[in-house]
């Protein structure tokens, strides 16, 4: 045995010294694993960026109530007196000031993009004063709070730098109302991060809503009793309401996009893989061609089939690598972080986010790389250990 | 001709790199084909855009409603030939999210006035008039659901509750078709008298406008006067071309969809140039037979045409199937109907496609060809020594 692995581990190393002999060939074959690589980061941090500015960080002890045919905030629509039932149901935690409940309003607004000028739809929520304990975390970076009652708004930290006027201070005009921008915050989890807040009762009478809501936002007292929250709302012959974890919600919302941009990145990288696999075939035919007499004389010397076949694989497996990690660093630099705004068309409103290349991105682009490299050397290695020996030998 | 056999043999010298390089142009202008109707399913909206037609929307945003009495004062609006109005009514068939189309209430007869692109048959049209649950269903979306005339469609609305709490139902009472081949046919139109006394809550209100204009090169006066008719009121509007309206949404995308498509043209580009390399080094490595072919009497047009037909050969096998499989794979229909509605590959581009696949073939092979051309016999024959 460990004169097999020795057998393996010197012809891979005398392979690995040929390579610069067949510098061109070999750049071909890393610099096409590297695009495949490159490709698949890149168009999978997209995805990835998207959902993480979709999903909230820490423990799932928000509940949401919504009309029960609601798919949506936007198409929810609750009144004063649910309003009030929800917040009066048991399960949720208690503040100071009574139940953590926030009854909310979710609208649509035309803004223009900083990047293009173009408009886009950006959304406003009005929160009650509890919105903010509800969202654990919530921090404001710049300015402060809007006060209730007055026609004043904050930013979440996404939306200031993807949509133009949104800067403490400035003040937007929407419809016939005036907004001044007093703030800008960050941390409220989920997609609140691209969205305007403001006082729920002061939006009411700006969008004609009298006195009606679209959701409920409750903390949960911990946890668990979210099936105690649902099970008493749901059993309540005065309520037509659905409950739902917040985190499951923005799942839901965000399925579609994200679905979407995997599947294109995973069947373009599909297509280049194979491209670079062509390429890295042709590396590895021409490697094992070139050292036809070589292998021979080793087979002749008493190295068995297999040390040749796995010595030929580990070559290509290296050159896969070496592509490999080339392709996922500069897909790294190219696109993490990349801050960008695009519509979900489920919630049909703007979300900003950074595409993400993730550890777990990177760990899927090594696999690729290393089954285009094992493929791309399985064919050619099993030729090399073919070789018959005598006319091998002959050869040249 | 009577060198076909050489053209021949010299592809099949190397079966192996021949049909590897065969592949990779397959694979790129597969890609090519897919990126074209990708990009075409995007802007269909905006090259669809009748150049004559405004959309008027609420002015804070689309999902605002607007009252269904300011049709009438826009008709009044000087320039204008006439209004109707769309209803966002975001139905659902059999309750699942992915079962999702878009549906709207409409009237009949205006609404086909205005959307000569939506061709329905005299008889649907007078079956929809004469029936107040009819609906019209769009030729793709028909063929996704396997409808046909006579069924009657369950949808449920998260946005339109119907008074008493049932659910909605429609007649289909025709199916229209596109008057040209990008027009969207995956919409689903229904009876706006209907739906108004039917739902249970928004009565005399509607989603937004399509104006026909006189003069097409008037709109953006018309649209300043529709605006300014409703300034000040609770419904203030935003009137803009139909064109402008559809591009917003492209730019609503945003830097995403620029991104995709330039990795997806980055792709294309890289594979066409390794292949490309491929072939021109495959006449690199003869340079000491053509200097053969050359002394034997073959006159440099005549080498200069043999290297290029080889090349054009492998770019014209490679490319015109991979154009043809992404032909073929648009024929299926749409992967994702809600997301990319409209999927057909136009004829321009497969034009653009054959011009690369032609000057792929071309500049693969010209530098070697002009090279083998201008070779001197003696120093050619001298290389292989």
């Amino acid at each position: 045995m460990i004169n097999w692995l020795s057998q393996v581990w010197s012809v891979t190393l005398f392979n690995l010294r040929t390579i610069p002999e067949r510098r061109g060939a070999s750049i071909a074959a890393v610099v096409g694993i590297a695009g495949v690589v490159a490709v698949l980061v890149g168009v999978l941090s997209i995805a990835a960026g998207f959902s993480a500015a979709m999903t909230v960080a820490g423990p799932d002890d928000i509940a949401m109530v919504m009309r029960s045919s609601a798919d949506s905030e936007m198409t929810s629509g609750l009144s004063r007196e649910e309003v009030r039932l929800i917040a009066d149901a048991p399960g949720i935690a208690r503040g100071t000031d009574g139940s953590l409940s926030s009854a909310e309003l979710f609208v649509i607004i035309n803004l223009p993009k900083r990047s293009t000028g173009t408009d886009a739809n950006v959304p406003l929520r009005g929160v009650e004063r509890a919105g903010v304990a509800v969202r654990s975390g919530m921090t404001m970076v710049e300015g402060r709070m809007f006060e209730s009652g007055r026609n004043e708004v904050i930013v979440g930290a996404g939306a200031a730098r993807a949509f133009a006027g949104l800067d403490v201070g400035n003040t937007i005009r929407v419809g016939q109302n005036d907004w001044t921008v007093v703030g800008i915050f960050t941390g409220a989890g989920g997609a609140s991060e691209s969205e305007i807040w403001t006082d729920a009762a002061v939006l009411q009478p700006a969008y004609q809503r009298g006195d009606s809501f679209q959701s409920v936002y409750a903390k949960l007292a911990t946890p668990e009793s979210f099936s105690q929250f649902k099970d008493a709302l749901t059993a309540d012959p005065r309520l037509k309401v659905k409950v739902v974890r917040r985190g499951e919600y923005l799942a839901e919302q965000s399925a579609m996009l994200t679905s979407f941009i995997q599947g294109i990145g995973v069947f373009i990288a599909g297509l280049m893989a194979l491209g670079a696999l062509f390429g890295a075939l042709n590396t590895m035919y021409s490697a094992v061609a070139g050292r036809t007499r070589e292998i021979a004389t080793l087979r002749a010397l008493g190295f068995g089939a297999a040390p040749i076949v796995l010595s030929v694989m580990l070559e290509s497996l290296v050159l896969a690598l070496i592509g490999g990690a080339l392709g996922a660093t500069l897909a790294y630099f190219a696109f993490n972080g990349f801050q960008a705004s695009t519509i979900n068309w489920q919630s049909f409103s703007q979300v900003a986010f950074a595409f993400a290349v993730t550890p777990q991105l990177l760990v899927t682009a090594i696999v690729w790389a290393a089954i285009i490299g094992m493929l791309g050397g399985l064919f050619p290695a099993i030729r090399a250990a073919r070789l018959p020996i005598a006319s091998a030998l002959r050869e040249g | 001709m009577k060198f076909l056999r050489l053209v021949w043999s010299n592809l099949m010298r190397r079966k192996l790199r021949t049909s590897l390089t065969l592949l990779s142009v397959f694979i790129a202008f597969l890609l090519f084909g897919i990126l074209c109707t990708i990009k075409e399913s995007f802007s269909a909206g905006v090259t669809m855009a009748g150049a004559d037609r405004l959309i008027v929307r609420h002015k804070v945003s689309l999902i605002m409603l607007l009252p269904v009495n300011y049709g009438k004062r826009m008709e009044n609006v000087p320039g204008v030939d006439a209004a109707v109005h769309w209803t966002w009514f975001n139905g659902i068939y059999q309750n699942e999210p992915k079962n999702f189309f878009g549906s709207f209430p409409v009237d009949p007869e205006p609404f086909l006035n205005m959307h000569p692109e939506y061709v329905l048959s005299s008889a649907d049209k007078a079956a929809w008039l004469s029936t107040r649950t009819g609906a019209i269903v769009g030729r793709t979306l028909v063929e996704r659901f396997g409808w046909k005339v006579g069924d009657r469609v369950p949808l449920m609305s998260p946005l339109w509750q119907r008074k008493g709490d049932i659910a909605w139902e429609f007649d289909i009472v025709g199916i229209y078709d596109g008057a040209k081949k990008g027009t969207d046919t995956s919409g689903f139109f229904f009876r706006h008298d209907y739906f108004d006394e039917a739902r249970a809550e928004g009565q005399g209100l509607v989603g937004w406008y399509v104006v026909r204009v006189n003069d097409p090169d008037r709109t953006a006066e018309v649209a300043a006067a529709i605006d300014a008719e409703f300034a000040n009121s609770p419904y203030e509007t935003k009137a803009e071309p139909e064109g402008a309206f559809a591009q917003s949404f492209i730019e609503q995308i945003g830097s995403i969809g620029t991104i995709l498509l330039s990795i997806l043209s980055a792709v294309f580009f890289t594979i066409i140039l390794v292949a490309g390399n491929t072939m021109a080094q495959a006449v690199r490595e003869r340079t000491s037979e053509l200097g053969v072919l050359k002394a034997i009497g073959f006159t440099n047009e005549r080498v200069l045409a043999l290297v290029l037909f080889e090349s054009c050969i492998i770019a014209m096998v490679g490319g015109f199937a991979g154009l043809g499989a992404a032909w073929l794979l648009t024929l299926g229909g749409s992967p994702a109907p809600s997301v990319l509605p409209v999927f057909y590959l136009p004829v321009g581009y497969l034009v653009i496609g054959v011009a690369f696949v032609v000057g792929l073939g071309v500049c693969a092979g010209i530098f070697p060809a002009l090279a083998a051309m201008r070779l001197q016999i003696a120093v050619a024959l001298r290389r292989n020594a």
